[in-house]
């Protein structure tokens, strides 16, 4: 589970059913069922929750850490994602929700929303300094994967700053806890993907984040204990960083001409595509928010994208703006690159992936081409990968196996109506 | 290998699904992010122009482990003056092309500065033939 072959999306096999839904709404075609459960194919998945989403039995699932996970610290420091003030009535203010964290075994907070503003201003100014755009928001973990997977000639138009997450503990690490070991930085998520990159992060050596929590598992405790918690000041967020948790909100932080917003996988893979294609040179700025809606949307939550967008734009409207010093002369930008995945690569050698590629064509020709899914794959297409690569038999397509069956039965038939020689008489004439 | 693919001149919310084709078979190649990126660049513009300007057509990739050479072939109405037609911006997409986003300058520039050898062969009625090529790990796109 360690490495870099982590990924916070899993597979519970006990509710698996095996029934294929997951792995239509792959974008990265990384699941095949195989023996009556689906599999997740580690190289191509970029942990974007999907499947969590669309999985009809909740066999699909995020792995993060249990809140019980904090007690292992003296210090214990929530830093949550601005998505969190969304999911409970509009009643209970952004002070007293904070309140609650306090209340249920945190020691400390720091807003992650508080963290976007400093990552939104460094963002302004990077591109301010790097010249015509169009620059790509790499806040999104999904995003930057589905970057290194499916779009690597777009990684150098990457925002090279650290999330807000990271900005985050960084503070509380560096500026509200020098050189103190007792200390354990937990984020709130809302999100699967940040689970995987606090562990194998993105852009940076190491992670400021010792753990994270998901909305759904503080959301309960939190609503006990929060008609008990009295209104005292705590936030210090914005209206520009609590945005940062749905979408158009980085965009609006930055405030920059032409920029583009877009939320969901797959419409972001059509902007992508785009782009890859020399579209768009003059938008300056790409914010693309893997879920729908933005963050809000995130498999780690409770509450409807839609509604907590609304409670969250409603609270924008009542900034804090309670500055600190602390905050000053972090350091934001990205320690090393992002490099290419190979994960689609069908052979690393590329005569012999040509020869695969050529292969999957001739066998993909024979295929039905009803994407059916019966074999485990997301595609005719790509089980003709499959089976080109030597990963499943062709007779694993329920239409080829179909027609062997047929042959066979052919076969049958005509050996069937061969007579042993003495008694075929089909020939037998007067000339004997 | 070779990838051959029909283009269309009367659905144009179908141009462009060539040349995706064509990446999406180089992404499996493990070619280089930015050649990648450069014959995509090249084959959607001229894609685009065929499916606008030619009428629709066929396009063809020959792909092996060097380089990459595409040929695009219209029977449209041809270019009439190819000098003007390699200026930037010159267009002559009608105003409802342009309004679905298209036509801002056939973009032949464009795709001769992406590509490393760029053949263009093209006269009134006679349609258009466009040849392109792009050597893996050569260059930056532009």
């Amino acid at each position: 589970m360690n490495g870099d072959s982590f990924h916070s999306v899993t597979l519970d096999t006990q509710k698996c059913k095996g029934c294929t839904t997951c792995i239509r709404y792959c974008p990265t075609e990384a699941i095949r069922v195989r023996k009556g459960k689906a599999y997740i194919l580690d190289e191509r998945c970029i942990d974007c929750g999907e499947c969590i989403r669309v999985c009809p039995n909740g066999a699909k699932k995020a792995v993060y850490d249990p809140l019980s996970a904090i007690e292992q610290f003296a210090v214990r420091v929530a830093i949550p994602a601005p998505t969190l003030y969304g999911q409970f009535d509009e009643h209970f203010s952004v002070n007293r929700i904070l309140g609650a964290l306090l209340k249920i075994g945190f020691t400390d907070i720091f807003e992650v929303a508080r963290a976007a503003e400093l990552v939104s201003d460094e963002t302004a100014s990077f591109i301010s300094k790097a010249g015509p755009g169009p620059w790509i928001s790499s806040a999104c973990p999904a995003v930057v994967k589905l970057l290194q997977l499916r779009f690597p000639s777009l990684l150098d138009r990457l925002v090279p700053v650290v999330s807000p997450m990271e900005a985050a503990a960084r503070i509380v690490k560096e500026r509200l806890y020098p050189g103190r070991n007792d200390v354990g930085v937990f984020f709130i998520s809302p999100c699967a993907a940040k689970v995987t990159v606090s562990r194998n992060p993105q852009g940076v050596a190491s992670s400021a984040v010792d753990g994270v929590i998901a909305i759904k598992d503080v959301y309960l405790p939190i609503r006990n204990v929060l008609p008990y918690v009295q209104e005292r000041p705590i936030a210090t967020a914005s209206a520009k960083g609590m945005a940062w948790a749905h979408i158009e909100g980085e965009s609006e932080a930055l405030a920059l001409p032409k920029a583009i917003s877009v939320a969901g996988i797959h419409d972001i893979i059509g902007v992508f595509e785009a782009l890859e294609n020399g579209k768009m040179k003059d938008i300056s700025f790409i914010e693309a928010l893997a879920c729908p809606a933005g963050c809000v949307g995130g498999p780690l939550t409770v509450e409807n994208p839609y509604i907590a967008r609304a409670r969250i734009r409603a609270l924008e409207k009542h900034p804090q703006e309670n500055h600190t010093k602390e905050t000053e002369n972090i350091e934001l930008a990205f320690s090393s690159v992002l490099k290419a995945s190979s994960g689609l690569r069908l052979s690393p050698d590329r005569v012999k992936a040509m020869l695969i590629f050529e292969e999957a064509e001739i066998i993909l020709e024979s295929l039905p081409g009803l994407d059916c899914g019966s074999c485990g794959a997301p595609s005719c297409r790509a089980f003709a990968e499959d089976v080109a690569k030597g990963d499943v038999a062709l007779t694993a397509c329920i239409f080829k196996l179909r027609e062997n069956v047929r042959k066979l039965a052919q076969e049958l038939i005509l050996i069937e109506s061969i007579q042993p020689p003495g008694l075929d008489t089909s020939d037998a004439d007067d000339s004997i | 290998m070779i990838l051959r693919y029909e283009v269309s001149g009367e659905d144009l919310s179908l141009a462009g699904r060539a040349s995706a084709e064509v990446k999406r078979a180089m992404g499996r190649l493990g070619v280089e992010p930015a050649d990648v990126k450069r014959t995509a660049v090249a084959m959607y513009e001229a894609e685009i122009n065929m499916a606008i300007h030619g009428g629709g057509g066929l396009a063809e990739a020959e792909l092996n482990s060097e380089k990459i050479v595409i040929t695009m072939e219209d029977e449209g109405p041809g270019i009439s003056d190819l000098n003007l037609a390699m200026q930037e911006g010159y267009s002559t997409a009608s105003e409802r092309i342009r309004e679905m986003g298209f036509g801002a300058g056939m973009g032949l520039p464009n795709i001769k500065r992406n590509a490393d050898e760029f053949f263009i062969d093209s006269s009134p009625g006679k349609g258009t033939k466009l040849k392109i090529t792009v050597y893996f790990g050569k260059k930056e796109a532009v």
